[in-house]
């Protein structure tokens, strides 16, 4: 509204504050609807630019002749990308088994077992692991968590080898998918706990009192009315721990010696590599169809990440009705 | 079951703050007992002093005695867990679990400390407590169903049915109507009056009208000033404490002439 506009407004009796009719445009609730939709679409531009670019370039890879092929030459593209994605979700998935527990079980100390001073002081050291650079995380994993694995991989080995997962040969410098692993997991670890923390601190009173007052012990009644309560919470928790998971690359990448092979076997030199990990690692000297072929691993790892997402909210919907919403 | 309920000097104390002071009285085996009183007099935390949930609140403690059949509920050796168990409880606002279905809700404290019980049992269980609830044949098709799809007083009801489904001996009622419509109110307080055939039966209510309906024995609570901690100022036959109370304070309270 202009300056012009409020003498001739105060002339007209029927614009004062009784008036009933529609007053000329609010420029605050059309500025702000505006910018709030405006940041809606923009989000919904960049997922369809990143989509567009990845198909784009990956098509080329899709299409050729793998005899022309720059990394695995002769085989077919998803031979190429098969053991990555194998390697992705395999590391992404021990991960979270590390992670989950141990960042709920944090969660749960904090909002129901703590004294109120440790539990703020230690949300906040919580909160600053998650932000530490993930270059940082790298390095320690090569230079303290790899070497220190080794006696648990020796002992695992000489124990445990009837079981698959711990046969074989183990590493001599304990850079296998097991620690990258553990990196991750701890990588992980802060933004799972803080979710987590947020959704049981928003249990109701109510239900937890209910639990106590049916003669509950403490651990019962977070059994019965905090960890249902929060489990749509919790799941969304882990969804954004696998995707930060699933994407890692630079840890990864200083940690894992890996190639492009399947295996199962967490403790031999014999390590299959994740995508991101691969694309960091290979880029430098991709060139031609070679870098269609990266961006295409790029692609799948685009749409797993989605997939496992969409899982997700499949879970959280299904219990819609029971999840306390209504 | 159901079990005489003595309290002998009892004070409650929420860490430095002094709630309420020196409380004495028996609430009778199969009978309806109300607390009365304004907002803050402590009664529902003498309530709630009644089976431990008081403690929730961390720095509570109590000094004095309750006595459930004669054994102390504060005695060192005693465990609240197993005097909730004894001492069951309905809130203000019902609180059946959402993520749980009728069923569930009803078997949630059957459930509790390891108990296994066997279908046919629980069918059983299941049946009984709504019944005993009145709310069996508003239900009976969709046991399966989420509690919190009930309307509020269903749901108060099956909050009631699945205190008296671990058979306690005592039920604790705190404002159980407050949030409900009247006919809702109407079927708890029908509830209340069978209840107390087989249980002692505590309610604190803010509806004088309510207390005099359902209770035999009234209890009146007050502050004597802001800041103070609450007492008991009388308590009787129902009949007496609304017609012919001993005590000004209670008289006034009773006619509206209050603060």
């Amino acid at each position: 509204m202009s300056a012009t506009d409020i003498p001739e407004a105060s002339t007209d009796p029927r614009s004062d504050s009784h008036s009933l009719e529609r007053s000329a445009k609010r420029f605050g609730d059309t500025f702000f609807r505006g910018l709030s939709t405006g940041s809606g679409v923009l989000i919904l531009l960049i997922l369809a630019a990143v989509a567009a670019f990845l198909v784009g370039l990956a098509i080329p890879a899709l299409l050729a002749d793998p005899e022309t092929f720059q990394f695995s030459r002769g085989q077919s593209f998803w031979k190429y990308v098969a053991p990555y994605a194998f390697g992705t979700m395999w590391s992404a998935i021990l991960a979270m088994i590390m992670a989950v527990p141990v960042a709920v079980g944090i969660a749960l100390y904090l909002t129901h077992y703590a004294p109120k001073r440790i539990s703020s002081t230690f949300g906040y050291i919580i909160d600053l692991l998650a932000a530490v650079p993930s270059v940082v995380f790298g390095l320690w994993g090569i230079a303290v968590l790899a070497p220190a694995m080794r006696p648990l991989f020796l002992w695992l080995n000489e124990h445990f080898s009837w079981i698959p997962l711990f046969a074989g040969q183990v590493s001599g410098t304990g850079r296998t998918i097991f620690t990258a692993s553990v990196v991750l997991a701890v990588m992980i670890l802060p933004i799972i706990t803080a979710i987590s923390r947020e959704v049981f601190l928003q249990t109701p009173k109510l239900h937890e009192e209910a639990s106590l007052a049916l003669g509950a012990t403490r651990w019962e009644m977070i059994r019965q009315a905090v960890i249902p309560f929060g489990m749509p919470g919790i799941i969304s928790a882990c969804m954004l721990g696998l995707g930060r998971a699933l994407g890692e690359t630079m840890a990864v990448a200083m940690v894992l010696s890996g190639s492009g092979i399947i295996s199962f076997k967490l403790l031999t030199s014999q390590n299959p590599n994740t995508i991101a990990a691969n694309i960091a690692q290979s880029f430098p000297e991709a060139h031609d169809i070679g870098r269609n072929q990266l961006i295409a691993t790029g692609l799948v790892l685009f749409i797993i990440t989605l997939a496992v997402n969409m899982t997700a909210r499949w879970i959280i919907n299904r219990r819609k009705e029971f999840s306390g919403a209504n | 079951m159901s079990k005489r309920i003595e309290i002998k000097d009892l004070d409650i104390y929420y860490g430095k703050f002094h709630a309420v002071k020196s409380v004495n009285m028996t609430i009778e085996p199969r009978a309806v007992t109300a607390f009365i009183g304004s907002s803050g007099c402590g009664k529902s935390t003498v309530l709630r002093s009644l089976n431990r949930m008081h403690e929730v609140i961390p720095g509570a403690y109590v000094d004095g005695q309750v006595l459930l059949d004669g054994v102390d509920l504060y005695a060192p050796n005693v465990d609240p867990v197993r005097v909730r168990r004894q001492v069951g409880m309905v809130f203000q606002r019902p609180n059946p679990f959402p993520t749980m279905s009728i069923k569930e809700n009803i078997l949630a404290g059957v459930r509790l400390n390891n108990a296994r019980i066997s279908k046919s049992a629980a069918d059983e269980l299941v049946e009984k407590s709504l019944k005993g609830a009145n709310l069996w044949n508003e239900v009976k098709d969709r046991l399966d169903r989420p509690g919190s799809g009930l309307s509020g007083g269903q749901q108060q009801r099956l909050c009631i049915a699945r205190a008296i489904a671990v058979e306690p001996d005592v039920i604790l009622m705190d404002e159980p109507c407050s949030a409900l419509d009247p006919i809702s109110t109407l079927a708890i307080e029908d509830l209340i009056k069978d209840l107390k055939e087989e249980y002692t039966v505590v309610i604190v209510t803010h509806n004088m009208q309510q207390a005099a309906r359902v209770s035999d024995q009234t209890a009146f609570f007050n502050l004597k000033a802001h800041g103070q901690p609450g007492e008991l100022i009388e308590m009787g036959p129902t009949e007496k404490i609304f017609h012919n109370p001993d005590q000004k304070a209670t008289e006034d309270y009773i006619t509206g002439r209050f603060g």
